[in-house]
């Protein structure tokens, strides 16, 4: 490959990286959310087929304050991926961020993320901590600024256009050795937030790690989410989501939609490849390979499913 | 107490020689007020120490980490590479640590 061509692909993987890393759009279609990648999600501006009226987009793992090799700029990534959301032609009603906004709890990390996240056009933003926004000594940086909405017990609800929406914490208890912890508290407020719900409510649960185990050896789990999934079985249509392991893992089950959403920041490893979850360092002529594009649709009638991953190269 | 001070160095000699090889060397300071040890690869290492010591944990890796007491004694804040914690032991045991964004990651810090 000549010097100019490499160059070349090197540009369009950086290009492919930064929309890869972007987001992940939902939209409600026939009643069933449908996840589809940001970058796809622009295509349909420009003439492509409209899959739905955008409700909310996901963001996750913005790491603000991370500068080693894995990406030396979150805040430009960060910054790319609200300039795509804005660029929506019809913007979401909500954004949600599913956690590490910050690499390290720090309050001027925190301040600049809160300031680069008020560009987006879209003014109501939920969140949830991810362990990396709760690594002060106080636990309480996070709080100041995003505690409102849960009177700072970190698991609030709220609707939206008939959708009921649970934002949990998982990422307070934690026991040494072990996986993510709701915790019998919060287990006990989501049974009293569903009871009385009709089991055709459209519901959207989202917590920063994932809500079924993953990984166990690197705590991709929540070692009680079977307490929660018991009480909304009897749904028809829930949608779970996740941010934490900076890779796309989508899982079925029933009514169930399980879905982790990239990182904005930095890929990290698949599963129990290296000595554990942190920054993947990639080089640029091995990104397209490991960087891709994944499409989800759901069809209303029948719920079928279908994911497509496309490599970049 | 004197009697005991004199005695838990030789049973932890044993414990050593008896199986304790895969852990070996331990970060080990019986004279020094101060020692330093090393978070890597998303793993501590054990540490045995004299009342008194003043244990440091430096990450060495590119995630970082956190040094948690179990029991609730001290929690550092989050350690970015080559970031350090401290914290001196004044009381002779057995403290269980863990990091809160990996906890998988334990360890023992023995105080004599």
């Amino acid at each position: 490959m000549s010097d100019e061509k490499l160059l070349q692909s090197r540009r369009n993987a950086l290009k492919c990286m930064a929309y890869g890393g972007a987001g992940t759009l939902f939209v409600l279609a026939g009643g069933v959310f449908t996840p589809v990648n940001l970058a796809m999600a622009g295509e349909y501006e420009k003439g492509g087929t409209k899959p739905g009226k955008p409700l909310f987009v996901q963001i996750s793992d913005t790491h603000i304050g991370f500068n080693k090799e894995a990406n030396p700029d979150v805040d430009g990534s960060l910054t790319q991926t609200i300039d795509l959301v804005n660029g929506m032609a019809e913007q979401p009603a909500l954004i949600i961020h599913t956690g590490d906004i910050t690499h390290l709890s720090k309050p001027a990390e925190f301040d600049l993320a809160q300031q680069l996240l008020s560009g987006l056009r879209t003014t109501e933003l939920h969140t949830v901590p991810g362990e990396h926004d709760t690594t002060d000594p106080t636990v309480t940086e996070y709080f100041n600024r995003f505690g409102k909405a849960s009177d700072n017990k970190g698991y609030y609800s709220f609707d939206h256009a008939g959708v009921h929406f649970i934002a949990l914490i998982n990422v307070l208890e934690f026991k040494a050795g072990g996986l993510g912890t709701l915790g019998p508290d919060q287990l006990a407020w989501v049974a009293a937030d569903l009871k009385g719900r009709s089991s055709s409510t459209p519901i959207v649960v989202f917590a920063h790690m994932p809500l079924w185990t993953i990984y166990e050896p690197w705590g991709w789990g929540t070692g009680d989410a079977d307490q929660l999934m018991s009480q909304l079985r009897r749904f028809g249509s829930v949608t779970v989501l996740n941010g934490h392991i900076h890779q796309i893992v989508q899982k079925v089950e029933g009514n169930m939609t399980f879905h982790t959403t990239r990182s904005t920041s930095y890929p990290q490893p698949a599963p129990g490849e290296g000595p554990g979850p942190g920054p993947l360092k990639v080089a640029a002529d091995l990104l397209p390979k490991m960087l891709g594009i994944t499409s989800v649709s759901v069809r209303a009638h029948p719920r079928v499913l279908t994911l497509a991953d496309t490599a970049l190269a | 107490m004197r009697f005991k001070h004199f005695q838990m160095p030789l049973m932890l000699l044993g414990l050593a020689a008896l199986g304790f090889a895969a852990a070996w060397p331990p970060t080990t300071a019986w004279a020094a007020e101060e020692t330093q040890t090393l978070i890597k690869d998303f793993k501590f290492t054990p540490v045995s120490v004299k009342a008194g010591t003043k244990v440091t944990w430096v990450n060495m890796d590119d995630e970082p980490h956190n040094v948690v007491s179990d029991a609730g004694l001290f929690r550092s804040s989050g350690l970015d590479t080559n970031e350090s914690f401290s914290y001196t032991f004044d009381k002779p045991g057995t403290y269980q640590i863990h990091c809160s964004i990996h906890p998988r990651m334990v360890a023992t810090v023995v105080v004599e």
